[in-house]
Protein backbone atom coordinates (compact mmCIF):
# COMPACT_ATOMS: atom_id res chain seq x y z
CA UNK A 1 0.00 0.00 0.00
CA UNK A 2 3.12 2.32 -0.55
CA UNK A 3 1.27 4.41 -3.04
CA UNK A 4 -2.21 4.01 -5.14
CA UNK A 5 -0.50 3.87 -8.50
CA UNK A 6 2.19 0.98 -7.41
CA UNK A 7 0.58 -2.40 -9.08
CA UNK A 8 1.01 -5.34 -6.54
CA UNK A 9 4.36 -6.74 -8.15
CA UNK A 10 6.11 -3.00 -8.25
CA UNK A 11 4.73 -3.46 -4.34
CA UNK A 12 6.58 -6.93 -3.61
CA UNK A 13 9.87 -6.22 -5.77
CA UNK A 14 10.08 -2.69 -3.54
CA UNK A 15 9.73 -4.87 -0.35
CA UNK A 16 12.35 -7.36 -1.56
CA UNK A 17 15.03 -5.14 -2.67
CA UNK A 18 18.01 -4.10 -0.04
CA UNK A 19 19.03 -0.71 -0.08
CA UNK A 20 22.46 -1.47 -1.88
CA UNK A 21 25.26 1.08 -1.90
CA UNK A 22 27.91 0.81 -4.29
CA UNK A 23 29.66 2.48 -7.10
CA UNK A 24 28.02 2.83 -10.56
CA UNK A 25 30.73 2.75 -14.23
CA UNK A 26 31.24 5.94 -15.81
CA UNK A 27 28.11 6.35 -19.05
CA UNK A 28 25.81 4.21 -16.51
CA UNK A 29 22.08 5.13 -17.30
CA UNK A 30 20.55 5.91 -14.29
CA UNK A 31 16.56 4.53 -13.85
CA UNK A 32 15.46 7.97 -14.47
CA UNK A 33 17.09 7.86 -17.54
CA UNK A 34 20.46 10.14 -16.62
CA UNK A 35 23.78 9.44 -17.29
CA UNK A 36 26.55 9.12 -15.42
CA UNK A 37 29.52 11.22 -16.78
CA UNK A 38 32.20 9.54 -14.20
CA UNK A 39 32.14 6.75 -11.83
CA UNK A 40 30.05 7.31 -8.69
CA UNK A 41 29.75 5.90 -5.30
CA UNK A 42 25.54 6.02 -4.37
CA UNK A 43 22.53 4.03 -3.21
CA UNK A 44 21.06 1.61 -6.42
CA UNK A 45 17.43 3.54 -7.12
CA UNK A 46 16.47 0.33 -9.20
CA UNK A 47 16.81 -3.80 -8.57
CA UNK A 48 18.97 -3.39 -11.75
CA UNK A 49 21.26 -0.76 -10.63
CA UNK A 50 21.86 -3.21 -7.25
CA UNK A 51 22.72 -5.86 -9.90
CA UNK A 52 25.08 -3.48 -11.96
CA UNK A 53 26.71 -2.45 -8.74
CA UNK A 54 28.31 -6.06 -8.41
CA UNK A 55 29.94 -7.41 -5.60
CA UNK A 56 31.32 -4.52 -4.43
CA UNK A 57 28.20 -2.90 -2.79
CA UNK A 58 26.89 -3.15 0.44
CA UNK A 59 23.19 -3.52 2.08
CA UNK A 60 22.82 -0.52 4.69
CA UNK A 61 19.95 -1.70 5.72
CA UNK A 62 20.73 -5.55 6.14
CA UNK A 63 24.06 -4.28 7.85
CA UNK A 64 22.59 -1.45 10.07
CA UNK A 65 19.90 -3.30 11.62
CA UNK A 66 21.92 -6.57 12.34
CA UNK A 67 24.77 -4.26 13.95
CA UNK A 68 22.29 -2.26 15.32
CA UNK A 69 20.33 -5.76 17.03
CA UNK A 70 23.85 -7.35 17.84
CA UNK A 71 24.95 -4.21 19.46
CA UNK A 72 21.14 -4.14 21.47
CA UNK A 73 22.25 -7.76 22.68
CA UNK A 74 25.43 -7.03 23.49
CA UNK A 75 24.48 -3.92 25.46
CA UNK A 76 21.67 -5.79 27.06
CA UNK A 77 24.20 -8.84 28.08
CA UNK A 78 26.77 -6.94 28.63
CA UNK A 79 24.80 -5.17 31.37
CA UNK A 80 23.23 -7.61 33.04
CA UNK A 81 26.61 -9.72 32.97
CA UNK A 82 28.22 -6.71 34.95
CA UNK A 83 25.21 -5.90 37.27
CA UNK A 84 25.15 -9.66 38.19
CA UNK A 85 24.68 -10.88 41.33
CA UNK A 86 24.97 -14.20 42.75
CA UNK A 87 22.46 -13.00 45.47
CA UNK A 88 18.58 -13.21 44.15
CA UNK A 89 18.45 -12.45 40.66
CA UNK A 90 16.43 -9.48 39.67
CA UNK A 91 14.05 -9.95 36.50
CA UNK A 92 16.19 -9.10 33.95
CA UNK A 93 18.71 -11.02 35.41
CA UNK A 94 16.93 -14.17 35.51
CA UNK A 95 16.22 -14.06 32.45
CA UNK A 96 19.39 -13.40 30.89
CA UNK A 97 20.15 -16.76 33.01
CA UNK A 98 17.48 -18.38 31.85
CA UNK A 99 18.72 -18.38 28.77
CA UNK A 100 22.48 -18.75 29.18
CA UNK A 101 21.90 -21.35 31.78
CA UNK A 102 19.42 -23.05 28.73
CA UNK A 103 22.39 -22.56 26.14
CA UNK A 104 25.10 -23.67 28.05
CA UNK A 105 23.08 -27.01 28.93
CA UNK A 106 22.54 -27.89 25.66
CA UNK A 107 25.99 -27.09 24.48
CA UNK A 108 27.53 -29.12 26.69
CA UNK A 109 25.41 -31.65 25.51
CA UNK A 110 26.13 -31.70 22.02
CA UNK A 111 29.62 -30.28 22.23
CA UNK A 112 31.83 -32.43 24.41
CA UNK A 113 35.00 -31.04 23.20
CA UNK A 114 36.85 -28.33 25.38
CA UNK A 115 36.56 -24.99 23.81
CA UNK A 116 35.50 -22.03 25.68
CA UNK A 117 34.14 -20.02 22.70
CA UNK A 118 31.82 -22.72 21.46
CA UNK A 119 29.00 -21.39 24.58
CA UNK A 120 29.10 -17.79 23.93
CA UNK A 121 29.07 -17.93 20.20
CA UNK A 122 26.25 -20.35 20.80
CA UNK A 123 24.48 -17.56 22.76
CA UNK A 124 25.33 -15.19 20.39
CA UNK A 125 23.73 -16.79 17.44
CA UNK A 126 20.39 -17.68 19.47
CA UNK A 127 19.54 -14.41 20.65
CA UNK A 128 21.11 -11.85 17.93
CA UNK A 129 19.58 -14.13 15.21
CA UNK A 130 16.37 -14.09 16.83
CA UNK A 131 16.26 -10.45 17.72
CA UNK A 132 16.77 -10.20 13.60
CA UNK A 133 13.88 -12.86 12.94
CA UNK A 134 11.88 -10.85 15.21
CA UNK A 135 12.04 -7.82 12.87
CA UNK A 136 9.70 -10.17 10.93
CA UNK A 137 7.26 -9.46 13.02
CA UNK A 138 6.82 -5.72 12.50
CA UNK A 139 4.25 -4.76 9.96
CA UNK A 140 6.17 -4.64 6.71
CA UNK A 141 5.08 -1.38 5.67
CA UNK A 142 5.98 0.40 8.97
CA UNK A 143 9.83 0.93 9.08
CA UNK A 144 9.99 1.63 5.52
CA UNK A 145 7.44 4.13 4.81
CA UNK A 146 8.78 6.05 8.39
CA UNK A 147 12.47 5.18 6.40
CA UNK A 148 11.06 6.65 3.16
CA UNK A 149 8.99 10.08 5.03
CA UNK A 150 12.70 10.62 7.28
CA UNK A 151 15.01 10.58 3.86
CA UNK A 152 12.19 12.21 1.82
CA UNK A 153 12.32 9.13 -0.93
CA UNK A 154 9.39 7.32 -1.27
CA UNK A 155 11.16 4.63 -3.25
CA UNK A 156 13.63 4.23 -0.97
CA UNK A 157 14.62 0.38 -0.57
CA UNK A 158 14.60 -0.44 2.83
CA UNK A 159 14.33 -4.10 4.24
CA UNK A 160 14.61 -4.61 8.09
CA UNK A 161 14.67 -8.25 8.42
CA UNK A 162 18.59 -8.40 8.01
CA UNK A 163 17.97 -12.32 8.11
CA UNK A 164 15.71 -12.38 4.62
CA UNK A 165 19.24 -11.18 2.77
CA UNK A 166 21.03 -14.51 1.61
CA UNK A 167 23.93 -11.71 2.14
CA UNK A 168 23.78 -11.87 6.30
CA UNK A 169 23.06 -15.86 6.70
CA UNK A 170 25.26 -16.78 4.18
CA UNK A 171 27.82 -14.31 5.77
CA UNK A 172 26.92 -15.86 9.30
CA UNK A 173 27.31 -19.21 7.68
CA UNK A 174 30.97 -18.52 6.17
CA UNK A 175 32.17 -17.16 9.59
CA UNK A 176 30.95 -20.89 10.72
CA UNK A 177 32.45 -22.39 8.16
CA UNK A 178 36.06 -20.62 8.27
CA UNK A 179 35.41 -21.74 12.21
CA UNK A 180 35.05 -24.83 11.74
CA UNK A 181 38.05 -25.77 8.94
CA UNK A 182 40.18 -23.37 11.55
CA UNK A 183 39.27 -25.85 14.37
CA UNK A 184 39.83 -28.86 12.30
CA UNK A 185 43.38 -27.77 11.31
CA UNK A 186 43.64 -26.54 14.86
CA UNK A 187 42.49 -29.73 16.43
CA UNK A 188 43.79 -32.49 13.82
CA UNK A 189 46.49 -30.81 12.24
CA UNK A 190 46.82 -30.23 8.16
CA UNK A 191 47.89 -33.37 7.47
CA UNK A 192 44.73 -34.72 10.11
CA UNK A 193 42.20 -32.65 8.20
CA UNK A 194 43.68 -33.71 4.79
CA UNK A 195 43.55 -37.20 5.63
CA UNK A 196 39.93 -36.40 7.07
CA UNK A 197 39.03 -35.75 3.73
CA UNK A 198 40.81 -38.15 1.07
CA UNK A 199 40.45 -41.61 3.10
CA UNK A 200 36.77 -41.26 4.34
CA UNK A 201 33.96 -42.80 4.02
CA UNK A 202 36.02 -45.44 1.73
CA UNK A 203 38.80 -46.90 3.56
CA UNK A 204 40.47 -50.21 2.67
CA UNK A 205 43.44 -50.38 4.83
CA UNK A 206 45.70 -51.37 1.70
CA UNK A 207 47.21 -48.30 0.81
CA UNK A 208 47.36 -48.77 -3.06
CA UNK A 209 43.17 -49.27 -2.61
CA UNK A 210 42.98 -46.11 -1.02
CA UNK A 211 45.19 -44.17 -2.97
CA UNK A 212 42.90 -44.78 -5.81
CA UNK A 213 39.97 -43.75 -3.52
CA UNK A 214 41.70 -40.65 -2.79
CA UNK A 215 39.67 -38.42 -5.48
CA UNK A 216 36.25 -40.00 -4.89
CA UNK A 217 36.30 -39.94 -1.38
CA UNK A 218 37.80 -36.06 -1.77
CA UNK A 219 34.75 -35.72 -4.03
CA UNK A 220 32.30 -36.61 -1.69
CA UNK A 221 34.09 -35.02 1.69
CA UNK A 222 34.57 -31.95 -0.23
CA UNK A 223 30.60 -31.97 -1.00
CA UNK A 224 29.73 -32.45 2.36
CA UNK A 225 31.75 -30.02 3.93
CA UNK A 226 30.72 -27.44 1.96
CA UNK A 227 26.89 -28.22 1.92
CA UNK A 228 27.22 -27.56 5.61
CA UNK A 229 27.15 -23.53 5.87
CA UNK A 230 25.62 -23.84 2.55
CA UNK A 231 22.35 -25.38 3.81
CA UNK A 232 22.92 -23.63 6.95
CA UNK A 233 22.83 -19.85 5.29
CA UNK A 234 20.18 -20.84 3.27
CA UNK A 235 17.72 -22.65 5.69
CA UNK A 236 17.50 -19.23 7.66
CA UNK A 237 17.54 -17.37 4.61
CA UNK A 238 14.59 -19.74 2.97
CA UNK A 239 12.35 -19.90 6.43
CA UNK A 240 12.32 -16.17 6.44
CA UNK A 241 11.97 -15.57 2.85
CA UNK A 242 9.18 -17.13 3.00
CA UNK A 243 7.64 -15.96 5.57
CA UNK A 244 7.96 -12.27 4.69
CA UNK A 245 6.97 -12.81 1.70
CA UNK A 246 3.63 -14.21 2.95
CA UNK A 247 3.29 -11.19 5.24
CA UNK A 248 4.15 -8.43 2.35
CA UNK A 249 1.41 -10.87 -0.15
CA UNK A 250 -1.11 -10.39 3.07
CA UNK A 251 -0.37 -6.79 3.22
CA UNK A 252 -1.74 -6.66 -0.37
CA UNK A 253 -5.06 -8.23 0.22
CA UNK A 254 -5.82 -5.75 3.27
CA UNK A 255 -6.19 -3.15 0.27
CA UNK A 256 -8.87 -4.95 -1.07
CA UNK A 257 -12.24 -3.90 0.47
CA UNK A 258 -13.26 -4.13 3.70
CA UNK A 259 -13.74 -8.06 3.41
CA UNK A 260 -10.00 -7.86 2.24
CA UNK A 261 -9.35 -5.60 5.34
CA UNK A 262 -10.70 -7.84 7.39
CA UNK A 263 -9.40 -11.29 6.19
CA UNK A 264 -6.49 -9.75 5.75
CA UNK A 265 -5.96 -8.73 9.47
CA UNK A 266 -7.02 -12.39 10.34
CA UNK A 267 -4.70 -14.27 8.02
CA UNK A 268 -1.69 -11.55 9.40
CA UNK A 269 -2.76 -12.30 13.34
CA UNK A 270 -2.56 -16.25 12.31
CA UNK A 271 0.39 -15.92 10.37
CA UNK A 272 2.23 -13.78 13.05
CA UNK A 273 1.03 -15.93 15.71
CA UNK A 274 2.77 -18.66 13.60
CA UNK A 275 5.99 -17.17 12.95
CA UNK A 276 6.52 -16.58 16.48
CA UNK A 277 7.53 -20.20 16.65
CA UNK A 278 9.38 -19.89 13.40
CA UNK A 279 11.63 -17.00 13.88
CA UNK A 280 12.64 -19.33 17.43
CA UNK A 281 13.21 -22.86 15.84
CA UNK A 282 14.89 -20.74 13.48
CA UNK A 283 17.84 -19.27 15.45
CA UNK A 284 17.26 -22.28 17.27
CA UNK A 285 18.43 -24.51 14.34
CA UNK A 286 21.18 -22.51 13.43
CA UNK A 287 22.13 -22.15 16.90
CA UNK A 288 22.40 -26.12 17.06
CA UNK A 289 23.62 -26.72 13.96
CA UNK A 290 26.18 -24.15 14.19
CA UNK A 291 27.48 -26.31 17.73
CA UNK A 292 27.02 -29.80 16.23
CA UNK A 293 29.50 -28.64 13.27
CA UNK A 294 31.93 -27.21 15.74
CA UNK A 295 31.64 -30.77 17.72
CA UNK A 296 32.19 -32.32 14.27
CA UNK A 297 35.11 -30.24 13.59
CA UNK A 298 36.57 -30.82 17.30
CA UNK A 299 36.09 -34.78 16.58
CA UNK A 300 39.16 -36.95 15.97
CA UNK A 301 37.83 -40.22 14.54
CA UNK A 302 40.29 -42.42 16.82
CA UNK A 303 38.73 -45.49 16.36
CA UNK A 304 39.70 -45.39 12.52
CA UNK A 305 42.96 -44.64 13.01
CA UNK A 306 43.31 -47.85 15.37
CA UNK A 307 42.07 -49.50 12.61
CA UNK A 308 45.31 -48.61 10.34
CA UNK B 1 18.84 -10.42 -3.37
CA UNK B 2 22.58 -9.97 -4.91
CA UNK B 3 25.33 -11.61 -3.38
CA UNK B 4 27.76 -8.72 -2.82
CA UNK B 5 30.31 -7.45 0.00
CA UNK B 6 27.36 -7.40 2.22
CA UNK B 7 28.26 -10.91 3.15
CA UNK B 8 31.81 -10.34 4.19
CA UNK B 9 30.29 -7.63 6.60
CA UNK B 10 28.28 -10.02 8.03
CA UNK B 11 30.59 -12.54 8.31
CA UNK B 12 32.96 -9.83 10.29
CA UNK B 13 30.12 -8.62 12.17
CA UNK B 14 29.29 -12.27 13.42
CA UNK B 15 32.86 -12.94 14.67
CA UNK B 16 32.86 -9.57 16.38
CA UNK B 17 29.89 -9.56 18.63
CA UNK B 18 31.02 -13.66 19.35
CA UNK B 19 34.23 -12.14 20.17
CA UNK B 20 32.45 -9.38 22.28
CA UNK B 21 29.78 -12.25 24.20
CA UNK B 22 33.05 -14.77 24.92
CA UNK B 23 35.33 -12.09 26.35
CA UNK B 24 32.76 -9.65 28.33
CA UNK B 25 29.17 -11.83 28.50
CA UNK B 26 29.73 -15.02 28.88
CA UNK B 27 32.49 -15.33 32.34
CA UNK B 28 30.65 -12.98 34.54
CA UNK B 29 27.33 -14.28 33.88
CA UNK B 30 28.48 -18.08 34.14
CA UNK B 31 30.75 -17.09 37.62
CA UNK B 32 27.82 -15.65 39.04
CA UNK B 33 25.80 -18.45 38.37
CA UNK B 34 28.49 -21.12 39.26
CA UNK B 35 28.86 -19.08 42.47
CA UNK B 36 25.27 -18.94 43.21
CA UNK B 37 25.03 -22.39 42.73
CA UNK B 38 27.88 -23.21 44.92
CA UNK B 39 26.04 -20.81 47.65
CA UNK B 40 22.69 -22.90 47.41
CA UNK B 41 24.45 -26.17 47.58
CA UNK B 42 26.48 -24.85 50.97
CA UNK B 43 23.24 -23.57 52.29
CA UNK B 44 21.48 -27.17 51.72
CA UNK B 45 24.35 -28.71 53.09
CA UNK B 46 24.04 -26.34 56.30
CA UNK B 47 20.27 -26.97 56.64
CA UNK B 48 20.77 -30.28 56.81
CA UNK B 49 24.26 -30.71 59.04
CA UNK B 50 21.65 -28.47 61.13
CA UNK B 51 18.68 -30.63 61.31
CA UNK B 52 21.34 -33.26 62.04
CA UNK B 53 22.81 -31.39 64.98
CA UNK B 54 19.15 -30.42 66.12
CA UNK B 55 18.10 -34.66 65.87
CA UNK B 56 21.41 -35.28 67.88
CA UNK B 57 20.74 -32.31 70.15
CA UNK B 58 17.04 -33.30 70.90
CA UNK B 59 18.52 -36.79 71.61
CA UNK B 60 20.84 -35.78 73.97
CA UNK B 61 18.89 -33.89 75.74
CA UNK B 62 16.00 -36.32 75.89
CA UNK B 63 19.05 -38.70 77.46
CA UNK B 64 19.75 -35.90 80.14
CA UNK B 65 16.53 -35.52 81.26
CA UNK B 66 16.00 -39.20 81.86
CA UNK B 67 18.75 -39.01 83.63
CA UNK B 68 17.48 -36.17 85.88
CA UNK B 69 14.38 -37.99 86.47
CA UNK B 70 16.64 -41.29 87.75
CA UNK B 71 18.72 -38.99 89.87
CA UNK B 72 15.33 -36.98 90.96
CA UNK B 73 13.98 -40.22 91.97
CA UNK B 74 17.18 -41.92 93.87
CA UNK B 75 17.48 -38.43 95.34
CA UNK B 76 14.04 -38.55 96.56
CA UNK B 77 14.48 -42.22 97.84
CA UNK B 78 17.32 -41.24 99.91
CA UNK B 79 15.55 -38.34 100.97
CA UNK B 80 12.57 -40.21 102.36
CA UNK B 81 15.22 -42.95 103.73
CA UNK B 82 17.00 -40.28 105.58
CA UNK B 83 13.46 -39.08 106.99
CA UNK B 84 12.61 -41.95 108.54
CA UNK B 85 15.80 -42.27 109.69
CA UNK B 86 15.33 -38.97 111.59
CA UNK B 87 12.45 -39.75 112.68
CA UNK B 88 13.13 -43.41 113.65
CA UNK B 89 16.45 -40.97 115.56
CA UNK B 90 14.14 -38.87 116.99
CA UNK B 91 12.44 -41.32 118.52
CA UNK B 92 15.09 -43.12 119.99
CA UNK B 93 16.20 -39.85 121.77
CA UNK B 94 12.86 -38.78 122.74
CA UNK B 95 12.72 -42.15 124.76
CA UNK B 96 16.18 -41.77 126.20
CA UNK B 97 15.28 -38.34 127.59
CA UNK B 98 11.66 -39.36 129.08
CA UNK B 99 13.68 -42.08 130.70
CA UNK B 100 16.60 -40.18 132.05
CA UNK B 101 13.75 -37.70 132.91
CA UNK B 102 11.71 -40.28 134.74
CA UNK B 103 14.91 -41.31 136.31
CA UNK B 104 15.96 -38.23 137.54
CA UNK B 105 12.30 -37.53 138.96
CA UNK B 106 12.35 -40.69 140.96
CA UNK B 107 15.89 -39.64 142.62
CA UNK B 108 14.14 -36.40 143.48
CA UNK B 109 11.28 -37.99 145.14
CA UNK B 110 13.53 -40.34 146.96
CA UNK B 111 15.46 -37.94 147.63
CA UNK B 112 12.53 -35.57 149.56
CA UNK B 113 11.31 -38.74 150.85
CA UNK B 114 14.57 -39.92 152.51
CA UNK B 115 14.48 -35.53 153.30
CA UNK B 116 10.81 -35.80 155.02
CA UNK B 117 12.07 -39.07 156.24
CA UNK B 118 15.14 -37.15 158.54
CA UNK B 119 12.99 -34.22 159.05
CA UNK B 120 10.19 -36.63 160.56
CA UNK B 121 12.65 -38.89 161.98
CA UNK B 122 14.06 -35.49 163.28
CA UNK B 123 10.71 -33.79 164.79
CA UNK B 124 9.56 -37.63 166.54
CA UNK B 125 13.07 -37.45 168.38
CA UNK B 126 12.30 -33.71 169.11
CA UNK B 127 8.81 -34.71 170.24
CA UNK B 128 10.27 -38.23 172.00
CA UNK B 129 12.50 -35.69 173.91
CA UNK B 130 9.57 -32.84 174.43
CA UNK B 131 7.50 -35.61 175.77
CA UNK B 132 10.37 -37.11 177.71
CA UNK B 133 10.97 -33.66 179.21
CA UNK B 134 7.02 -33.29 180.16
CA UNK B 135 6.98 -35.83 181.63
CA UNK B 136 10.66 -35.54 183.66
CA UNK B 137 8.96 -31.91 184.73
CA UNK B 138 6.07 -33.24 185.92
CA UNK B 139 7.90 -35.91 187.78
CA UNK B 140 10.92 -34.16 188.80
CA UNK B 141 10.86 -30.44 188.99
CA UNK B 142 7.52 -28.74 186.95
CA UNK B 143 8.87 -24.90 188.17
CA UNK B 144 12.30 -25.39 186.91
CA UNK B 145 11.83 -26.27 183.41
CA UNK B 146 8.40 -23.96 183.04
CA UNK B 147 10.71 -21.88 180.28
CA UNK B 148 11.45 -25.07 178.65
CA UNK B 149 8.21 -26.44 178.42
CA UNK B 150 6.85 -23.64 177.07
CA UNK B 151 9.43 -23.02 174.49
CA UNK B 152 8.44 -26.46 173.31
CA UNK B 153 4.89 -25.74 173.53
CA UNK B 154 5.73 -22.47 171.29
CA UNK B 155 7.14 -24.49 168.81
CA UNK B 156 4.77 -26.94 168.22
Amino acid sequence: MAGEAQTATDYIQHHLQNMAYGKLPAGYTRADGTVLSEPTWTLAHSSQEATDMGFWALHLDTLGWSIGLGLIFCFLFARAAKKATPGVPGGFQSFVELVTDFIDKLVKETFPHRNSMVAPMALTIFVWVFLMNLMDLVPVDWLPMAAAKAAGNDHLFFKVVPTTDPNATLGMALAVFALMIFFSIKEKGAIGFIKELTLHPFHTGKWYFDMLLIPFNFLLEAVSLIAKPISLGLRLFGNLYAGEMIFILIAIVFGVGVLGFIGAGLMHMGWAIFHVLVITLQAFVFMVLTTVYMAMAHHRDEEHEHDQ
Amino acid sequence: MNINLTLIGQSITFLFFVWFCWKFVWPPLLGVMKEREQKIATGLAEAERAGKDLELAQRKAAEQLKEAKEQAAEIIDGANKRSNQIIDEAKQAALAEGDRLKAAAKAEIEQEVNRAKEQLRARVAELSVAGAEKILSVNIDAKAHDDLIDKLAAEL
